[in-house]
């Protein structure tokens, strides 16, 4: 089931939480929604779920708009808030069953049942939801958000403030949770986003600044070489390359070369040795890290 | 609806709330009609439950705040609101659904007191002698009476994020709902003027009317109204967020 954004704004006050955003998820699709804090990711996906109202601009799920269909669409979209909120006195069985019955769902005890096996609750079912751990407690936020087995799935920053472990478990959770689903998760950790994502929105001030897929992300800021060459080169030389940024010599005839953002030079860096008639003997990419992409879009 | 219904009134009797709200209730009631020796029964000397009925809304005036002072300020300050606007329940179904639950736990306070009813009919003498159409047009009073107050508690907490201070809200809106216009009747700019009518405002009133055993259905149709309003007023306040900037 696809998801689609026409022209979003959202304004509270003077604010404009999110401006004009447009972007669109296929079905099966799982998108990493990555911002500072205040970039409007929350907002965004609270509009999606139909929690608010887009001040201007149209948000289609399954072709339906959601500001339109008021509960039917709620049944085909599975949403963890951020902060996870539960009712901590109540039990888990007691707050699943809740849930159940809310999605009037057929058999409840049944998806009680089935979603307490899927997320490894089964030790804790017994127990009230506060007293879990936090890892705990993210796991029963997931296994409300699956209840109705919902196409869309929309988690907002689901794996914050887990300790190592918990983080590793969450995070293959949502994995296998996300065959046959359509996944929009933000977070502000990129390692996270880097090991469940295809594709990678950056928002910063309610603006899309980059919507790329995660590999196309590494390089869409700039592309560095590291080379070496059997006999030192005039710095002169390399600097008159095409589109060079800069050059940093590190000794020992090897140079770190920086190209604004673009194709690939290797073939480039090559033609060059053999016209100085020197001999290559390192051509290393140095991939940028998703951190410092994130940086540089989002530090201005 | 009925899903959030049962929520409610499970998490008022899973916890203690439920039962203390009972408790205070009927002990408050109970001492005052049979025990204190000012307003007791046993002095009084007529069979008669009126004690019960002028008693009951000034303990309903803090009682009933309390229960309501949690369903929406305690949702919204856990984030559970959000959760609960996000599955297919419309904001009619969760506003709906908590008001009957905490006027429902209101109406399991008042059904004891039948008890006390029982209890003074078969010490009437001869046995029996009591005024029964009074005492139920008054226990409609008190049942309607109940509901207004519900809906002015869950309006005041869905005001505030701080149950305190919904509860304060609440009590001093029940107060002045139900007391308030009786007490500006009797400003001299009203007086032997529109008094009638700025007391027809109140609670009070349509109370008192159908205490004295006279379900007419002017008071019905007020109090309905009345819990309307204030539901509406509700529905309103839980929107505010979602419409801002529109």
């Amino acid at each position: 089931m696809s998801v689609v954004l026409e022209h979003i704004t959202k304004i509270y006050g003077q604010q404009r939480a999110v401006d004009d955003l447009s972007f669109s998820v296929k079905k099966g699709e799982i998108v990493g929604l990555l911002g500072p804090n205040g970039a409007g990711k929350t907002t965004t996906m609270k509009m999606i779920t139909g929690y608010l109202r887009p001040s201007s601009g149209v948000i289609l799920v399954d072709d339906e708009d959601v500001a339109l269909s008021g509960k039917s669409i709620r049944q085909k979209i599975g949403y963890l808030p951020e902060n996870n909120p539960l009712y901590h006195h109540m039990y888990v069985r007691e707050f699943l069953g809740f849930v159940a019955k809310v999605h009037k769902l057929k058999n409840v005890q049944e998806a009680v049942k089935d979603r307490i096996r899927q997320t490894g609750l089964e030790a804790e079912q017994h127990k009230k939801i506060g007293e879990l751990s936090k890892g705990y407690k993210q796991r029963v936020g997931l296994a409300q958000a699956i209840m109705h087995d919902p196409e869309v799935l929309i988690l907002d920053e689901p794996i914050s403030g887990l300790d190592p472990n918990q983080l590793i478990e969450i995070r293959q959770l949502i994995k296998q949770l996300a065959i046959d689903k359509t996944i929009i998760f933000s977070s502000h950790i990129l390692q996270e986003v880097e090991f469940i994502c295809d594709r990678i929105i950056i928002l910063d001030k309610g603006r899309c600044v980059a919507d790329k897929p995660l590999n196309q992300m590494r390089h869409s800021v700039y592309r560095q070489y590291k080379v070496r060459f059997i006999r030192p080169v005039e710095l002169k030389k390399l600097e008159n390359m095409e589109d060079l940024e800069s050059v940093d010599d590190l000794g020992d005839a090897t140079y770190l070369l920086t190209y604004s953002q673009g194709r690939d030079r290797a073939s480039e860096i090559f033609d060059f040795t053999v016209e100085q008639d020197n001999k290559l003997i390192l051509l290393k990419e140095e991939v940028s890290t998703l951190e410092e992409v994130f940086q540089k879009m989002t530090i201005k | 609806m009925a899903s959030i219904f049962f929520k409610e009134i499970n998490s008022f009797f899973s916890s203690l709330t439920g039962y203390i709200v009972i408790a205070v209730f009927l002990v408050i009631t109970g001492l005052f009609l049979w025990v204190f020796s000012d307003t007791s029964i046993f002095n009084y000397n007529f069979a008669s439950l009126g004690q019960l009925f002028a008693i009951a809304p000034t303990v309903f005036l803090f009682l009933i705040p309390s229960i309501t002072m949690g369903s929406f300020s305690g949702e919204t300050q856990a984030g559970t609101m959000e959760f609960l606007l996000t599955k297919p329940l419309s904001s009619a179904d969760v506003l709906l659904g908590k008001f009957a639950a905490s006027w429902v736990l209101v109406l399991c306070a008042i059904l004891p007191t039948l008890i006390y009813y029982y209890s003074i009919y078969q010490l009437g003498s001869p046995v029996g002698n009591i005024d029964t159409g009074q005492v139920f047009g008054s226990y409609v009073g008190l049942i309607m009476l109940s509901g207004s107050l519900t809906s002015v508690g869950i309006f005041a907490s869905s005001l505030t994020q701080n149950q305190i201070i919904a509860f304060l809200m609440a009590a001093l809106m029940s107060f002045f709902m139900f007391w308030g216009f009786d007490f500006i009747s009797t400003l001299p700019i009203f007086m032997g003027k529109s008094d009638a009518f700025v007391q027809y405002i109140g609670l009070l009133e349509h109370y008192e009317n159908i205490s004295k055993g006279r379900i007419d259905l002017k008071d019905l149709i007020y109090f309905i109204s009345f819990i309307c309003f204030f539901l509406w007023g509700t529905f309103i306040s839980i929107n505010k967020d979602k419409f801002a900037g529109q």
